[in-house]
């Protein structure tokens, strides 16, 4: 009989192992897939893996596009590692990255065509910040008032805001010179809107820095700062919290504003920049998404930031062997799934110890 | 504008249509949840239940075969998330989440040969002079047998959970899988029934929409219906009931919605489109501002269970 | 070779801007929105690629890449082709315009086809079909065949493109048939099979026996079917599995003409930009075939007015018309110009509903 055996503390050495263990899983099973379709396995593997960081033609062009890629999902999934490590259950980052870039792009539209961009971006930034922050304060502040489960309620607020995002584009924030058309006008073409590159051919924009920012300091918080403390302890036994005197309310308000808020920044640097313009399917699950980031990474910083690139990388790789190797995009997505439950599987090993035979009497 | 045009009848025949596909994943959903189970998946297992259920219905040229293969499709799929979830301990959210997106690209790559064509027919069924009836006639007696038996499903779901003993222990295991284990109960084997049992009603649910409701196979057909359902379950506070109820509100705002537009009523889409959703925000917090009244919520939903100690 | 024919471009991008010379294998590529498997707006310009391909033969290769969102994805996507050593990209809807622009600036000797957009560029050419060339015929069928003078219309957003459509229709409807009436639902969605099912429902519970539609599934066909006595028009596609009735006619999108022509230029190196709205004359809108439940008198009606747009002596929006709040728009005889046309966004005077927003 085969069981699982708690370890006493996670094996550092599996934690480690299990990813590489899991993307040799997903080739193979991957590389079953592709064959049954059709397609030469190693060449698409290949494809994915391996073109994007290093193919001649593409190369140069597509390694930076990873940062862009894996920027937003960093940022945000930083921002819920917080909360999911005290038990709070932020799963609506979607609603919240689209209201925040309403509310900045809003405020730089207000603006339009005034030409001020140390006052117009840094307004635009808190603006995004602040609106991710809010709506994230609803289904924090329904909990600590009301204990309405916060699952819910940030993921009902997801549809809200995709119907404001639509009502938007096509009503408030159109763009009055766009032909009639919904979207809003492309803030990449106002200067003191525009969230360029940082240096140029990097892809480094506001928005990946403030990633590697939030990686950096949610490293701090988590291992110097009482709050990173209060987190994990309020997740594993918040009893134990409440006698250390945390007061999980301010944790519950303090972890969804910090979630909130980076998925509102994520959204406004991504409107800003990547994307260029509030459309009616501007939201493209990056807040979801980044849920599944946050896991991969084991709720780690450094861990999520890996998570966030390797989930790029599946991403650029993949359009790659689209157009390339004739694959269907919904081959992709198979594979993209596949890739995420072996990593979700063999997170086991890290936990527990596999032992085979009965259990012994004790 | 012409309101005399909508007829109310009409709109609740019409309703309960538009509203199956919802409320037969919902049911499922309800009951993995009741289990202490959250399957964030059920958009994923409708999906993939819609594309099982159109194969083989076009292929056997049975409708029936076809929503039992629905049925097979989405039980199978939920086993993969049972597996993750129960045997190898991952995590739910995450995991249902990859479900659906694992599902959306299945059900695309098996759907590829059945774009534009036309299923076999699923008839109404035949209660011959009833159907007569005024007003009654039209409402209860002229659907297909699914929407039907999605109502049974409604009062069947109801009783087994609340008067016998497996929904006794279903319930149990949902409350607090320590103490349905101490009692001798396998906590992962029940779990695992009630996730197979979700993931079939959800297919069923797909297949309704690309067999009856639409019907056509097309990628991405169901459109969101898998997320309005989990929606429903939390609205329905978890009870059978109340889901019929929640899902016949979303599908009536819908219905409605598209009434008046259709009456000349210029309806600002967007905001009633939202208010399913608001309402169902709305009904959480009165529910669980009643501290003395439970909030319905399974005790362990969503938590890990292993039987180390 | 690749390096000389980089070189070769870019002097003649510096010169000619945009005008390539004649090769002997062109490499097309085509960015979608959708899948190709919708059945609808995304699978017929995948079959205007096939089309390519078996017009071309070896001398063609096509790549695409299907479900890319507009926006980020969509620059980087066309990037990447264009760095995959395509020779012309066509990107296939109408929030791929700022994208198109901002990668044709970086690849001077690559040319670009955007559809439905009005941003050109030297190497930027547009292209769009008069779909309501096709619509004025299916108003006049719709026109005669309505018992109960009531038709109805699913429509998808309210842009130019939908509303002149619904223009298009009711002008026709209404020269045949003054009592005609429309009901217009506006679904906000291009695809949703569940709700245009609803929507066609609830059109036909409110006397509705023509249901016209902008959205891309046949479930609206399928509710007619049920409903009875219901008549369709194939959208996108020919939906001919729903023929003879409910399906009467279609409109087809049919860009392999277009397609190809613009494939032959690269390798003659005779492409220069330009911007195409094509009708019925050209083929790129088909009328698909008027079925036997129509009368003869009708469809001979209905092909009479086909020819007449596709041989010019016809347009659909000629005067006298009056915009919806009676002011005059058109004088006697007086033709829309296409500025007009392109950003329409009122409707004709006869039309009861309200343009949302």
């Amino acid at each position: 009989m085969i069981r699982l055996e708690r370890r006493p503390t996670p094996s550092r050495l599996w934690a480690a192992a299990t990813p590489i263990l899991a993307v040799v899983l997903t080739m193979i099973a991957g590389g079953i897939l592709f064959a049954i379709l059709g397609k030469d396995p190693l060449e698409a593997i290949r494809t994915i893996f391996w073109d994007p960081l290093f193919n001649e033609q593409f190369a140069s062009y597509s390694r930076p596009q990873l940062l862009v890629k894996a920027g937003p999902l960093i940022l945000i999934a930083i921002g819920l590692s917080l909360g999911f490590r005290a038990g709070v259950w932020n799963i609506g980052a979607e609603g919240q990255y689209i209201i925040g870039a309403i509310c900045g792009a809003a405020v730089g539209l207000a603006f339009y065509p005034m030409e001020a961009r140390w006052m117009i971006f840094p307004l635009m930034v808190i603006a995004g910040g602040l609106g991710g922050l809010l709506w994230a304060m609803i289904p924090a502040i329904l909990r600590t008032r009301f204990n309405t489960n916060e699952i819910l309620v940030s993921l009902l607020l997801v549809y809200v805001a995709e119907q404001l995002l639509a009502s938007m584009a096509l009503g408030a924030l159109r763009n009055p010179e766009g032909g009639g058309f919904p979207g809003s006008r492309n803030l990449q073409q106002y200067p003191s809107a525009a969230n360029v590159e940082l240096i140029s051919g990097t892809g480094m924009h506001w928005g990946v820095a403030a990633a590697f920012i939030a990686v950096i300091v949610a490293y701090v918080l988590l291992t110097r700062h009482t709050l990173g403390f209060q987190a994990r302890l309020l997740g594993q036994s918040p009893r134990a919290a409440r006698f250390a005197g945390v007061s999980p309310n301010r944790l519950v308000l303090i972890c969804m504003a910090i979630s909130g808020g980076l998925a509102g920044l994520a959204g406004l640097f991504e409107v800003t920049g990547p994307a260029g313009q509030i459309s009616i399917d501007f939201n493209s699950g990056y807040g979801f998404t980044a849920i599944i980031v946050a896991f991969l990474g084991r709720l780690h910083p450094i861990g999520i930031l890996l998570a966030g690139l390797l989930m790029a990388l599946t991403y650029i790789g993949g359009e790659l062997a689209q157009f390339m190797l004739g694959l269907p995009s919904a081959a992709i997505q198979l594979f993209q799934g596949m890739l995420l439950f072996f990593l979700l599987a063999v997170d086991v090993l890290s936990n527990f110890r596999i032992r085979i035979g009965r259990r012994e009497v004790a | 504008m012409d309101f005399s045009a909508i007829n109310p009848t009409v709109l609740i025949a019409s309703l309960m249509v538009a509203s199956t596909p919802i409320l037969l994943a919902a049911l499922g959903e309800l009951i993995v949840e009741k289990a202490g189970v959250l399957n964030l998946g059920v958009e994923g297992m409708m999906i993939t239940g819609a594309v099982c259920g159109f194969a083989v219905a076009v292929e056997s040229g049975s409708p029936w075969l076809g929503f039992l293969a629905a049925m097979a499709g989405g039980a199978v799929l939920a086993l993969l998330f049972g597996v993750l979830t129960q045997l190898l301990l991952s995590n739910q959210v995450a995991t249902g989440l990859a479900l659906t997106l694992f599902g959306l690209g299945l059900s695309a790559l098996i759907g590829q040969g059945y774009i534009g064509i036309k299923p076999p027919p699923v008839g109404d069924v035949n209660f011959g002079p009833l159907a007569d009836i005024p007003v009654l006639g039209r409402i209860l007696f002229r659907h297909d047998i699914i929407v039907y038996f999605s109502l049974a499903m409604v009062a069947g779901t109801w009783w087994w959970l609340k008067s016998t003993r497996a929904g006794l222990i279903l319930r149990a295991v949902g409350e607090s899988h320590e103490a349905a284990h101490a009692l001798g109960y396998n906590v992962i084997g029940i779990r695992l029934a009630a996730i197979a049992f979700g993931g079939a009603m959800a297919g069923l649910g797909g297949a309704y929409l690309s067999l009856i409701r639409v019907p056509q196979w097309t990628e991405g057909m169901t459109a969101g219906a898998g997320w309005i359902a989990l929606a429903i379950v939390v609205f329905a506070s978890w009870r059978a009931g109340r889901v019929l109820l929640g899902a016949y509100l979303f599908g009536g705002v819908t219905v409605l919605q598209l009434n008046l537009q259709a009456a000349g009523l210029a309806v600002p889409v967007e905001y009633l489109s939202m208010s399913p959703y608001l309402i169902t925000i709305l009904v959480l917090v009165i529910m669980s501002s009643d501290r003395r009244k439970a909030l319905g919520a399974p005790a362990s939903l969503g938590r890990v269970f292993h039987a180390s100690s | 070779m690749r390096k000389l024919n980089f070189f070769v471009g870019l002097v003649l991008a510096a010169g000619l801007a945009g005008a390539a010379t004649a090769q002997d294998t062109v490499k097309a590529g085509f960015i979608y929105v959708g899948p190709i498997g919708d059945g609808g707006w995304t699978y017929e310009h995948d079959q205007g690629r096939l089309a390519v391909e078996e017009a071309f033969g070896d001398k063609v290769e096509t790549i695409y890449q299907e479900s890319v969102p507009e926006g980020a994805d969509a620059e980087r996507a066309l990037t990447q082709m264009a760095l995959s050593g395509a020779d012309i990209i066509f990107t296939t809807s109408f929030g791929y315009m700022d994208p198109t622009i901002n990668v044709a600036a970086k690849f001077p000797n690559v040319v670009f086809e955007h559809a439905t957009g009005y941003k050109r560029a030297a190497n930027v050419s547009t292209y769009s079909a008069r779909f309501y060339e096709g619509r004025a015929i299916q108003g006049l069928i719709a026109g005669h065949m309505t018992k109960t003078n009531k038709i109805g219309y699913i429509a998808s957003f309210p842009i130019p493109e939908v509303i002149r459509g619904i223009n298009a229709a009711y002008i026709h409807a209404k020269k045949v048939n003054p009592d005609v009436e429309f009901s217009i639902i506006w679904a906000y969605t291009w695809f949703d099979p569940a709700k245009e099912a609803d929507a066609a429902t609830a059109l036909i519970e409110q006397g509705a026996d023509v249901i016209l539609q902008h959205t891309d599934s046949t479930a609206p066909q399928a509710a007619a079917e049920k409903a009875g006595g219901v008549i369709t028009f194939g959208q996108a596609s020919d939906m001919g599995e729903y023929a003879p009735l409910p399906r009467v006619s279609s409109i087809i999108d049919n860009w392999a003409p277009y397609y190809i022509d613009r494939v032959q230029a690269v390798m003659d190196g005779t492409w220069e930009s330009k911007d195409t709205w094509d009708g019925i004359a050209p083929g790129m809108v088909k009328i698909g075939e008027i079925t036997d439940a129509v009368p003869a008198e009708v469809k001979a009606d209905a092909l009479a007015l086909r020819d007449a747009i596709a041989a010019g002596d016809y347009h659909p929006f000629t005067g006298p018309l009056n915009k919806q709040d009676g002011s005059a728009w058109l004088a006697e005889g007086e033709t829309a110009d296409d500025g007009t046309l392109a950003g329409m966004n009122f409707y004709v005077e006869g039309l009861t509903a309200q343009i949302p927003n």
